[in-house]
């Protein structure tokens, strides 16, 4: 039991610490550092024209999406490169979050089902981010239920005709591209009448609107399509596949791996180790200490949990299912620690904002974001349900919709 | 990085699980759990044999000197079968005690008698109610000869010899206390077994009547080789939960595939699965703050006060998590005497309690992690 590279893993690191330190925008350093919750803003600079410029400085010198092939703008680093390159960029990855979607999901599909030379011509500038893509899954219809969605897509001619709408499309307002499920077929089971396609987002009778969350912020859009046409060859896998091209989406979505979550913990201990009460500070009082001491052990219990997929990514093996709690831990140690961090403050926790609240309102700005944590990407009961069916074996829910065709299904309540 | 046990010591725990599933069924536990032996001799004799209860000795003092490490894996197979030995009071205690702080006469007399599985040691620390505290213990040391009252003392009734922690000066600093080595056949020592929530390891009181001792470690430094030695029990006690808080996992999730209501299997309900999942996340963050845990045993490293905290804390809410819900899962089944449930459940609770409860350890990880964060 180490914590040492191999001799390959030293000299990969290196390289690149050495490039990071002589090409990292320094500047941002401390605004990223401090960067809370949901979508980073810089004071001084537009966070996006920030991030496009270090994509495209690490596309150049061939780092900007390491382990993808040389052809379409990696390098071929294997996994273990790879988590050691996320470890060394630090705090300059969260500049690469407008990037994630693309990189992480819409990328790999687009390698498992284009054309070569679709490939050729659209990865290399979503690796450097001279493009932006986003992912057109969910619908205001099919949440944790994807397959329930309802964008039709009809053949006319060498085209597709896309109608319908998707809803929680991070990214489409700035995106160039994205990739689309549609329902392709209406008459026969959910899964089956589904088909991917990819689009320019410029496309006519695309239309994109912010949504305002329950934050107050607008991190995700609504996109509404109609009559878009789409050429055949953008199809991504047969007419009718789309759920298994689908999978290969979302598979690689999980594999990410080395990400640090958020969990609050460190910023709750550094506030508890500050904080004033009436009798000492707040660290020093039993019913704080133990609250912390059980969060502190869940940090360090995902934290270790991350160090022993790395390991197995360093053996050349395929890490376990441990790796799955990630976020069903985070997402609700977010909101639990934030609502304590404010119970802490008494009647002043309901102040927000940098100027009047306690520790210039993140804990007021962390509850109020992170009920969408434990929603987004496969809610806490989804993913409690992946955990239960994947890892532990038990028997997958009862589908009452899985043998009917999807325009029998009902589509109301009461 | 390799964080993870070697193929070496992953060997050695499927060799230990082989060796207890054959030697430690439930059927075993059960025969100490109802009284017809106070400890499973015939499994203490195995243990030594398979050179188990030594392997964390150097060959020097009888041991294989394999390591701790070592030690770990083998700690987590006694954890998921229940063993109902002294184990944990010989080996994590007593012998962590005494490759501490013992002289090399003591270790000579008492390690390779550990590793033959001739002698059974144990700790004796508490004395009533209350965490560890320097200012908890009346027990008194005058010139070598020991007066006072020990409870609960881990397999007390059953030992061989105790560490015993006694007071040597009355000044309100950790350095009134001292460490001193007794043998319980001597004069004076009275010992009485006593009920407890997990009868397949044993409780006793033990009593000190001008008992003749000697000094074990420096004297005054008794406090601080003590929490080391609860440091480092600490993350072996830890695996013998995330042991037995797999086992539980295991259990549930067997019993959910196999019963069936309402027309289908129990674990296909949501509500069954979710707790199922919940309980698999405890006993992973557990899992892997127990790898930390041995990681820093293993070297010795200045983290080890920390990462034991994490690790007993971490360990001992996974165990109990998932011992009440395997109960929950199995529904009235799981309360009755018949179905082992209870064993795990009442191990998980005992297991909690014996190095000082949660909230001792709580206070513990938080005043090491200012330590470090003020270092920093």
């Amino acid at each position: 039991m180490n914590f040492d590279d191999t001799p390959q893993e030293a000299a990969f690191r290196a390289e690149a610490k050495a490039w990071i330190a002589a090409n990292a925008p320094k500047q941002y350093e401390d605004e990223l550092k401090k960067a809370s919750l949901g979508r980073i803003q810089l004071r001084s600079a537009n966070i996006l024209e920030v991030a496009k410029a270090w994509q495209k400085k690490k596309a150049d010198a061939g780092w900007a999406v390491p382990h993808w092939p040389k052809d379409y703008g990696g390098r071929r680093a294997s996994p273990i490169e790879r988590v050691i390159w996320q470890q060394e960029e630090g705090v300059f990855g969260k500049l690469g979050a407008l990037f994630i979607i693309g990189h992480g999901m819409c990328g790999p599909t687009m390698m498992a089902y284009a054309a070569e030379d679709q490939k050729r011509h659209y990865l290399p500038p979503l690796a450097s981010g001279e493009n932006i893509w986003c992912q057109l899954f969910s619908e205001p219809a099919g949440g944790s239920d994807v397959a329930g969605l309802r964008t039709r897509a009809e053949k006319d001619g060498a085209d597709w005709v896309i109608n319908g709408q998707k809803i929680w499309t991070s990214g489409a307002h700035y995106s160039d591209y994205g990739i689309l499920i549609t329902r392709t077929d209406p008459t026969v089971p959910k899964h089956k009448g589904l088909t991917m396609f990819f689009l320019d987002m410029k496309s006519p009778g695309v239309e994109v609107k912010p949504i305002k969350q329950a934050n107050g912020q607008a991190e995700f859009n609504e996109v509404y399509f109609t009559d878009v046409r789409i050429p055949d060859a953008q199809r991504l896998g047969a007419v009718g596949d789309g759920w298994n091209v689908s999978l290969t989406t979302l598979m690689n979505e999980r594999m990410a791996i080395g990400a640090n979550v958020a969990t609050g913990f460190p910023e709750l201990f550094e506030f508890c180790n500050n904080l004033m009460l009436e009798d000492g500070l707040a660290i020093d009082d039993r019913a704080v200490r133990s609250k912390l001491a059980s969060w502190a052990v869940r940090a360090s219990g995902l934290k270790y949990t991350s160090f022993r997929a790395i390991s197995a990514l360093s053996r050349g093996e395929r890490p376990g299912p441990e790796n799955s709690i990630g976020k069903l831990v985070a997402g609700a140690m977010l909101q639990d620690v934030a609502t304590y961090a404010l119970d802490l403050q008494g009647a002043a926790g309901v102040l927000s904002g940098p100027d009047d609240a306690e520790a210039a309102g993140k804990f007021q700005a962390m509850l109020l974001r992170s009920p969408a944590t434990r929603v987004e990407g496969g809610t806490d009961e989804i993913l409690r349900n992946i955990i239960a069916e994947r890892v532990l074996g038990l028997p997958g829910d009862i589908r009452v919709d899985k043998d009917v065709p999807f325009n029998k299904i009902p589509t109301k309540g009461r | 990085m390799n964080f993870d046990f070697s193929d070496d010591q992953k060997q050695l725990r499927d060799e230990a699980r082989r060796f207890l599933t054959e030697k430690c069924p439930p059927k075993a536990v059960r025969e100490v759990i109802d009284g017809k032996a106070t400890y499973d001799r015939e499994l203490w004799k195995g243990l030594a044999d398979m050179g188990f209860l030594g392997v964390a000795i150097p060959e020097a003092f009888g041991g294989s000197g394999a390591g701790h490490l070592e030690l770990c894996v083998i700690a987590e197979e006694m954890g998921r079968a229940l063993a109902p030995v002294p184990f944990s009071s010989t080996v994590y205690l007593a012998a962590e005690a005494l490759m501490l702080a013992g002289s090399d006469a003591q270790k000579q007399k008492w390690l390779p008698a550990i590793a033959s599985g001739a002698a059974v040691g144990t700790l004796a620390l508490f004395e009533g109610s209350g965490n560890p505290s320097p200012g908890a213990i009346k027990l008194t040391a005058s010139n070598g000869t020991l007066n006072g009252i020990k409870k609960p003392v881990p397999d007390g009734a059953v030992a061989d010899f105790a560490i015993v922690a006694a007071r040597t000066a009355s000044t309100g600093r950790e350095t009134d206390i001292s460490l001193f080595l007794v043998d319980l056949t001597s004069e004076g020592v009275e010992a009485k077994a006593l009920t407890n929530i997990d009868p397949s390891r044993g409780q006793a009181e033990i009593s000190f009547k001008n008992v003749k001792a000697e000094l074990l470690g420096p004297a005054n430094e008794g406090w601080s080789i003590l929490t080391r030695v609860l440091d480092r029990a600490a993350v072996l006690i830890a695996f013998e939960q995330v042991g037995g808080a797999d086992r539980a996992l295991e259990m549930g999730r067997d019993y959910a595939l196999d019963r069936i209501a309402f027309g289908r299997q129990i674990g296909s309900f949501q509500a069954v699965k979710h707790m199922l999942a919940d309980m698999y996340v405890s006993a992973t963050l557990a899992r892997s703050n127990c790898y930390y845990g041995a990681w820093a045993l293993s070297t010795n490293a200045s983290e080890l006060p920390e990462a034991a905290a994490a690790a007993r804390i971490s360990a001992t809410q996974a165990f109990q998590h998932c011992a009440k819900n395997n109960i929950q899962v199995h529904g009235g089944m799981g309360f009755t005497w018949e179905f082992d449930c209870h064993l795990y459940y009442r191990r998980s609770n005992a297991l909690a309690l014996g190095l000082g409860s949660l909230s001792y350890w709580e206070d513990a990880l938080i005043d090491r992690m200012r330590q470090r964060n003020a270092a920093a």
